[in-house]
């Protein structure tokens, strides 16, 4: 474990001199780089090897009296907490959790006792502030002890709120969080920015997936191989796009106001929704329509994709329990696979039904 | 969240009345006011709210409170009945790093981020 982070790390506007040596010194502010980092990480780009370099850091011009913040080196949990403290001076302490937030990585246990112990020893800590506090997210608790920070550092380890917006009023308030602060919310705004890397990741199975539906249709479909491509083979396309929509993006947005508790039950909503609209487009559109076999066939498949996708949201929430997600998982993945085959074999049967075969 | 509640009655989380000291670290820590602090020892009072993130057992002192915590990601769960472990997918099951966390946690944590 290595000293100091790096005074050349583009974010990083000066440097303190300290006992300990050159600190970086961040400001409040975000650049154009800042705003852009974190849009592309929003959307799955890069955003795994989005980090800072761990160690002490300056925000400001702080002293020996200043708080000092602990957080994750994902840049974005870094940028997000300088950002909520404009014209305040403090210490903040970055911790290598492998460029992971906060809150996964100390479920994870790399934003943990012995990662905080260990960085507070090789920052120097000690020889820097005069006081013995460190502030904590309080979303890192999963994988630090406290009390036990306690014992094996010379600081003693207090939690801070869940949103770095509420620190200024944390700070003001003689270290003292309301019962709002410390309550975890999943407002619609929190669901909108988790969509794009759902969707992201379900439009990356669906261009693989996709060449497949259009290679069977043109082979199996009653017409030439093109014209089946571009009757039967498009309409597959389109309904496994309308699936993602229903379960990629609906469901987020719309999560709480569908029925049901489980995710893949509140995802037939839009399912439902979105497939009956599909279907009425292809029935009206009269000579195409592979007929009933083939709409209830992706009516079907509409649905257990929907589910699959709105189940798989579970890990982006912030209020299912693995138990909870396991007993979901133990009736719903047959389900969504059963219905999903027969769906298929439909569409298939559709196909060759209509040459007679 | 006032009208989020997942599953009911499904939560691993356990209190050990006798060995609570009343230090109300849990209350603080959890998320989801599923802790209340009365007359010098806790209570689960909305259990159902646990989303089992380990914070409480985390921070008890006593190791009064137990839970089987993991973040909770079905991709993970299908990773690991898939036998797939490998780095180049974030969402594995992953044992729990030695020395990580001193807490009452008995399973493997997931992996996902």
């Amino acid at each position: 474990m290595t000293g100091l982070p790096r005074l050349d790390q583009p974010f990083v506007t000066g440097s303190v001199e300290t006992r300990e040596g050159r600190v970086p010194q961040v400001s409040s502010s975000w650049t154009q780089a800042d705003y852009l980092g974190t849009f592309k990480a929003r959307w799955g780009i890069g955003r795994m090897h989005y980090m800072v370099d761990p160690g002490l850091y300056a925000l400001g011009q702080p002293d020996e009296k200043s708080p000092v913040l602990v957080t994750a080196n994902y840049k974005m949990s870094f940028d997000r907490l300088r950002k909520a403290l404009p014209g305040r001076n403090a210490w903040i302490l970055v911790l290598d959790t492998k460029g992971i937030n906060v809150w996964c990585a100390a479920g994870k246990g790399t934003f943990g006792t012995d990662e905080l112990v260990a960085r507070i020893g090789s920052s120097g800590l000690e020889r820097i502030v005069s006081h013995r506090e460190v502030i904590l997210p309080q979303l890192s608790a999963p994988g630090v002890a406290a009390h036990q920070v306690r014992k094996l550092s010379s600081f003693k380890a207090l939690f801070g709120p869940i949103r770095a917006e509420d620190l200024p009023a944390y700070l003001d308030n003689g270290m003292k969080a309301t019962a709002e602060m410390r309550s975890k919310s999943f407002t619609a705004w929190e669901r909108f920015v988790l969509i794009p890397v759902e969707l992201v990741d379900a439009l990356k199975a669906a261009v693989m997936i996709a060449p497949v539906l259009l290679i069977l249709s043109g082979l199996l479909g009653p017409a030439g191989f093109w014209p089946n491509v571009l009757n039967q083979g498009l309409f597959a396309v389109q309904a496994l796009l309308t699936a993602i929509l229903a379960g990629a993006v609906l469901t987020p947005l719309l999560l709480p106001w569908l029925p049901g508790r489980a995710f893949s039950v509140k995802s037939l909503t839009p399912g439902l929704v979105c497939a009956l609209w599909l279907l009425l487009w292809r029935w009206g559109d009269g000579g195409k329509t592979g007929g009933l076999l083939e709409m209830i066939g992706w009516g079907l498949v509409i649905l257990s994709v929907s589910a699959y996708l709105g189940m798989n949201f579970t890990g982006a929430s912030t209020y299912t329990s693995l138990s909870g997600v396991k007993k979901e998982m133990r009736w719903s993945l047959p389900l969504q696979i059963g219905s999903g085959v027969i769906g298929l074999v439909l569409w298939v049967v559709s196909m060759l039904v209509d040459q007679g075969v | 969240m006032g009208q989020l509640i997942y599953l009911k009655d499904v939560v691993t989380l356990a209190l050990n009345e006798e060995k609570c000291a009343g230090c109300g670290t849990c209350e603080v820590v959890c998320p989801h006011n599923v802790f209340r602090l009365n007359n010098g020892k806790v209570a689960i009072v909305d259990r159902d709210a646990c989303m089992e993130c380990g914070a409480c057992a985390t921070n008890c002192p006593t190791e009064a409170i137990t839970v089987q915590s993991g973040v909770g990601c079905a991709q993970a769960l299908i990773n690991s009945a898939l036998g797939r472990s490998s780095s180049s997918c974030c969402c594995v099951i992953e044992p729990k790093k030695p020395g990580a966390q001193e807490t009452a946690i008995q399973n493997p944590k997931s992996g996902c981020c």
